[in-house]
């Protein structure tokens, strides 16, 4: 299978004042076309930069990441709709920053809105939106400029649990039927095991690779893999090796 | 979600308590206002205090009558009005792009902060005699001296707003290769929206400060001017007058920008 991205001996020291933080040392994986990756490991590690620096946004001290698909897509803890725009404007806010915002693509963004539920709020404000409607806008202007990566930080910690379970559940759904390939950064052990195809377990700061886990769940979808008993086992393993 | 929702008893009687309260605080207001009318006129008019020093209601009201009829009220009133108008726009205007200029580099804004900080606590009004000799006695200086008292306080309060900036939708913008320029115009100029109203509402106060400050140092017509003219001759009526004048534009000002404020932020919560 193709690869999409590629993080070769990676290592990221930050720099402040206060002194030098080394946050990501020697990392090593891979992702390929796809593939719904997870990678969790305990907080503080190195998560969210380890995201940065696949979206290129951080370059690495050390080593080298590369990314072969065109481009990606991110998404954030927070919805971070624009509250001053409607959805329809939001949806559209990539679009318009790659300078592609043709009536093709604009068609493209909407028509993916209608297909996962938000038709009747394009013209609405963030504001009168439930949260997990606001999470499902966020993916969708993810989704706008048709990425071949998204990056996801965590995008569902800021919701409730129930809430959560679902639009997880959604999410999950929508980025397999776009056949997207997906890297996802968790915490949170059990979401981590009802998406992924894989999940990279990463040590405590500075960041490397613990292990790699390829998931056997005969059913894809997460609520459904909650159910198998598959989950337990792996939740249970999972969970040694961070607290190992 | 707007379908009529039929209410129930209590929640019917609690709307006409809350409308009644308020109805009341509205009438309270003015009641006061008389009332304080009413015992300064008639302390004044009783002689329990010195109307030539304390002025009274009804002597004030045919200060004014007389301004008005000689022509001159709309005249100094134009004047101020004018000056205090063209000096508020030049502060925000201008203060609004140095902060952008400030927000923009790192650099100048670094090093320009200590200047900005004492110029900040400088009393402007030291800088009279400067202005005069620079500017002249006419409406210029006047003018200066109100862009001088606005500006600071319009630039560090725009910066402010500026810099308020939520990070994470920094991150977001940068995550989809947004240049500088797209950052400034789709995030940074909308969400400071609300800090640009309060800024107009604090220049609002500093114009009516600069300009009347302007006009008592140097000047030949204005309410300013009316007022130190009326203390130097001892004439306490045009003195009260000029400052119940003035009471009106500042709060017709303020009221503008108040109303620019609900026409603007209504999605926002
Ligand atoms: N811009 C920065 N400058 C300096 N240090 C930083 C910066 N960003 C992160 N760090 C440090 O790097 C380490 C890893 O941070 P990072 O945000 O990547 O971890 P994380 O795993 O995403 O954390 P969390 O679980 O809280 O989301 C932390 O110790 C953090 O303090
Ligand atoms: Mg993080």
């Amino acid at each position: 299978m193709k690869e999409v991205l590629r993080f070769e001996n990676v290592c990221m020291n930050y720099h402040t004042r206060q002194g030098e933080t080394v946050a990501v040392k020697d990392l090593n994986f891979s992702v390929s076309e796809g593939e719904f990756v997870a990678i969790i490991g305990p907080s503080g590690c190195g998560k969210t930069t380890v995201l940065s620096l696949a979206a290129g946004l951080l370059k690495p001290t050390h080593g080298k990441v590369e990314s072969f698909g065109a481009s990606f897509g991110y998404m954030l803890q927070k919805d971070e709709l624009f509250p001053w725009r409607t959805i329809e404007k939001n949806i559209c806010l990539p679009l318009e920053i790659k300078r592609i915002n043709t009536p093709e693509n604009r068609a493209r963004a909407f028509a993916l809105a209608e297909k996962y539920g938000l038709k009747d709020f394009l013209k609405s404000y963030p504001s009168s939106l439930s949260g997990g409607m606001r999470q499902r806008a966020a993916l969708i202007r993810t989704l706008a400029i048709d990425p071949d990566l998204l990056l996801l930080d965590e995008p569902f910690s800021a919701l409730d649990y129930q809430t959560r379970l679902n639009v997880c559940d959604d999410v999950y759904k929508i980025i397999r039927s776009e056949k997207k390939t997906a890297l996802l950064i968790t915490h949170d052990i059990s979401e981590a095991v009802s998406v992924a195809d894989k999940i990279f377990v990463l040590t405590k700061r500075p960041a490397s690779l613990l292990s790699a886990h390829t998931l056997d769940f005969p059913d894809g979808e997460p609520l459904k893999r909650r159910e198998n008993k598959l989950f337990s086992h792996w939740f249970e393993r999972l969970w040694k090796e961070l607290n190992a | 979600m707007k379908n009529k929702t039929v209410y129930s008893q209590e929640h019917l009687l609690y709307l006409k308590k809350t409308k009644r309260r308020n109805l009341f605080v509205f009438l309270a207001r003015f009641a006061v206002f008389g009332l304080l009318l009413a015992v300064w006129e008639l302390a004044a008019s009783l002689e329990w205090v010195n109307p030539f020093i304390t002025s009274s209601p009804s002597r004030i009201g045919k200060t004014l009558a007389d301004l008005y009829k000689s022509g001159s009220l709309f005249h100094h009133v134009g004047i101020t009005l004018g000056e205090t108008l063209l000096g508020f726009f030049i502060a925000v205007a201008a203060g609004y792009l140095i902060a952008l200029l400030l927000w923009w580099s790192e650099i100048f804004r670094r090093v320009s902060e200590p200047y900005f900080v004492i110029l900040n606590a400088l009393p402007k009004i030291a800088l009279g005699p400067l202005i005069i000799i620079w500017f002249g006695t006419g409406s210029k200086a006047i003018v200066s001296m109100t862009v001088l008292v606005g500006l600071i306080v319009a630039i560090l309060n725009m910066l402010g707003g500026f810099m308020a900036t939520d990070e994470n939708k920094l991150l977001l913008l940068k995550s989809m290769g947004a240049s500088k320029l797209q950052i400034l115009l789709k995030l940074v100029v909308p969400s400071s929206l609300p800090a640009l109203i309060s800024m107009l509402k604090i220049s609002v106060g500093m114009a009516w400060i600069g300009s009347i400050m302007g006009e008592y140092i140097v000047s030949k017509a204005g309410i300013g001017y009316l007022i130190v003219y009326g203390g130097q001759v001892f004439k306490l009526d045009l003195v009260m007058a000029s400052v119940f004048v003035l009471c009106v534009l500042a709060a017709g000002m303020y009221a503008i920008v108040a109303l620019i404020e609900k026409l603007v932020i209504k999605n926002e919560k």
